[in-house]
């Protein structure tokens, strides 16, 4: 089953060659995010510029690579999902247009609507709530909790 | 032009500094505006899942009270808050079937027509004041003030909602027309560590020591900083991050607000240099820019 | 022998669904009453029966209509197809805290109920309270740290529990803006002077004299002091003053 473009998505269509187990997961990506990630041509800019790329497993564009493969367990044990800031600066540099924080915030998605969290309220110190500014609560919690 | 002045939840509480003087600033120069009446949290983040609307109707529902109180445009100072309802906006604007669908869902509400603009402060001083009246009303230029303004991410991206598409340096117009000086800093528009710094602190001051670093190889005396966030990981958390990387010299932090307000000689419990850190304080009363009983 | 509930005017049935089981009642009943009818036993889900206790908090559908409603069973009147079922107590998380203790400012909310954060501004918390609060209202306030505006906003809420049974952002709202107006009440609110100075007065004795002759006095003494005793007329304006200046100062 191919994935069916929308009206804002970008037609996606899945290379036979992926094997089928792996065809659920990458449909569930195209829907979520609406990009095709065999635009990517790998250059590797968005690793360039990625501002966290180092607490990450492996780089962004490994992460396009291996979403190319079908390989989304690999993307999610490398943490790009969470360790990823939302900066944007992937997408205004993707010479192809790619909306990269649509796509791995498609990949956290794949673990959070299995209502599993990546970071637990209680964790967060007295000290750091007494802090931090309300909006970085709301979107610590929009983005890592279920 | 009805503007509705949009605060967010930062803006009460702990970025009280962001907004005192920026909110006076705008009837000293002549931009009428009112604060909205009602209004909720806008969400912080835009979110990004094509599927997902439930997360679009916080900030739609804003646009929903503007509509309702007869504006036409919602000016915004918190950069997250901006980039969230500008991007809510023109999501909604550009999907009939999403905005008819979320809509329907609020149906306690009356309809979002598409009728408001959402801006952010300093584009509101760009194109309704411009800089040369700014600058005919500053009274106390922050004459060889050498400062590192910082944009941080969400005023500059996605290029749809950018204040600066064409790069032409808004912050730094803006700066010199206060009569600063702006220095050109490598991470002026990179990324502070956002949310991170709670979710993952290490990684998150890691980021923050990066923006610091670039701060101090431009030899700034301070970083100018426009967004709560930013504040906290480069400013509240500045100790922290500069005790973990061991190569790092402290910059005092200020908002560009509090700048505007020290220059248009505002009273100083609008500018809030209470709630900068006393590196700030010292450094505008060394320099004459403030009045030492001011602090 | 129990007895059956007769009535003896004969009033128009309408059917409705309790926990999907079919029943007719008398229209006029409320829901309390319908369920009592059809012969349901309150042990949990009923309190007041005033519409004030929060206990009898009641989901239903009405035919061909898939929005929910809510109210209290004690004060809502049944309506033909009406489809229901109650929930008397819902799991809602309580921070335990010494109130003594705390800052009545927002972080100290934030600290014991940090998913406060996690509302998502869906409104479905004020479309479900049966008593109109504005709960996404309150929960905004709270957000922005003003915690007289969410003790103000909440202040009909009777604790039923339905808004958090709702929320998507797994919150407890009631829990959370009760601490808010216990803050806003107890350390907040400006204190009432004139009724510290009251309390001082009569600790201090100034109404003892009075007293002690009150209690010398008969039964027809009382009463007559009782029936004679000065009273503030209905319309008086706010300067009016007691003859009798005992105990004021």
């Amino acid at each position: 089953m191919e994935g069916e473009p929308t009206t804002t998505q970008k037609p996606v269509h899945i290379p036979p060659s992926i094997d089928p187990t792996r065809r659920r997961a990458l449909e569930k990506i195209a829907e979520l995010s609406g990009e095709n990630v065999w635009e990517c041509m790998q250059c590797g800019t968005c690793s360039a510029v990625c501002p966290m790329v180092e607490s990450m497993g492996f780089t962004t564009r490994q992460g396009i690579h291996y979403l190319q493969f079908g390989m989304v367990e690999k993307v999610i044990d490398a943490r790009i999902g969470e360790y990823c800031a939302s900066c944007h600066t992937c997408q205004v540099r993707c010479p192809r247009g790619i909306e990269v924080p649509k796509v791995f915030e498609a990949v956290r998605l794949l673990t959070l609507r299995q209502n599993e969290d990546f970071i637990k309220l209680r964790e967060l110190s007295d000290e750091t709530i007494e802090g931090a500014p309300q909006i970085a609560m709301v979107s610590a919690f929009r983005k890592l909790t279920a | 032009m009805k503007i509705a002045y949009y605060p967010g939840c930062t803006m009460k509480t702990k970025a009280a500094s962001l907004e005192l003087a920026a909110v006076e600033a705008l009837n000293v120069l002549g931009v009428e505006f009112t604060e909205l009446e009602r209004w909720n949290c806008c969400g912080a983040v835009f979110s990004l899942a094509e599927d997902d609307l439930i997360h679009h109707v916080a900030p739609v529902r804003n646009l929903i009270r503007a509509q309702q109180e007869g504006c036409d445009t919602v000016v915004t100072i918190c950069s997250q808050c901006y980039n969230t309802l500008a991007r809510a906006n023109l999501l909604v604007k550009g999907d009939e079937e999403k905005l008819d669908t979320i809509n329907r869902f609020m149906d306690e509400e009356p309809d979002y027509d598409g009728g408001i603009e959402v801006v952010h402060y300093l584009s509101l001083l760009r194109d309704q004041v411009g800089w040369e009246a700014l600058k005919a009303k500053v009274v106390k230029p922050l004459d060889g003030f050498k400062v590192a303004p910082f944009y941080g991410c969400t005023l500059l991206r996605p290029d749809e909602v950018s204040i600066d598409p064409l790069h032409t340096g808004l912050l730094e117009d803006f700066l010199r027309a206060l009569g600063a000086e702006p220095v050109p800093f490598s991470a002026a528009t990179e990324c502070c560590g956002s949310y991170q710094m709670l979710a993952h602190p290490e990684e998150g001051m890691q980021r923050a020591a990066k923006v610091i670093g670039s701060a101090n190889q431009a030899g700034a005396e301070a970083l100018v900083l426009s967004c709560p966030l930013c504040e906290y990981n480069l400013g509240s958390r500045q100790g922290d991050v500069v005790a973990m990387s061991g190569d790092l010299q402290p910059v005092p932090t200020l908002y560009f607000t509090q700048l505007l307000g020290i220059a248009l000689g505002l009273e100083p419990d609008l500018y809030r240099l209470d709630l900068a850190g006393p590196a700030a304080r010292d450094l505008l009363t060394e320099k004459n820019f403030v009045a030492a009983a001011a602090v | 022998m129990a007895s059956a509930t007769v009535t003896e005017v004969e009033t128009t049935t309408i059917p409705i669904f309790v926990m999907g089981k079919k029943y007719d009642v008398p229209e006029t009943l409320t829901i309390m009453k319908a369920m009592e009818y059809a012969g349901y036993q309150y042990i949990r889900g009923c309190g007041c029966r005033g519409g004030i206790c929060g206990a009898c908090a009641t989901v239903y559908r009405k035919a061909g209509d898939y929005k929910i409603y809510t109210g209290l069973a004690c004060q809502t009147v049944v309506e033909p197809e009406m489809y229901l079922t109650q929930i008397p107590f819902y799991p809602a998380n309580r921070a335990s805290y010494d109130f003594e203790t705390l800052d009545p400012t927002p972080e100290s909310i934030f600290k014991l109920y940090p998913e406060l954060f996690r509302c998502v501004a869906c409104n479905a918390c004020s479309k479900v309270c049966p008593m109109d609060v504005e709960v996404l209202d309150y929960v905004s306030a709270l957000k922005r740290g003003d915690i007289a505006a969410a003790t103000e906003i909440s202040f009909d809420c009777i604790q039923c529990g339905l808004c958090t049974s709702r929320c998507m952002g797994e919150m407890a709202q009631y829990h959370i803006a009760q601490l808010a107006r216990r803050l806003y009440g107890g350390k907040i609110a400006p204190k009432a002077e004139h009724l510290q100075k009251m309390c001082d007065n009569i600790a201090g004795g100034s109404f003892d004299e009075e007293l002690a002759k009150l209690k010398t006095l008969g039964e027809d003494e009382l009463k007559k002091i009782y029936t004679e005793r000065e009273m503030e007329p209905a319309m008086s304006d706010e300067g009016w003053k007691p003859e009798s200046s005992v105990g004021l100062a």
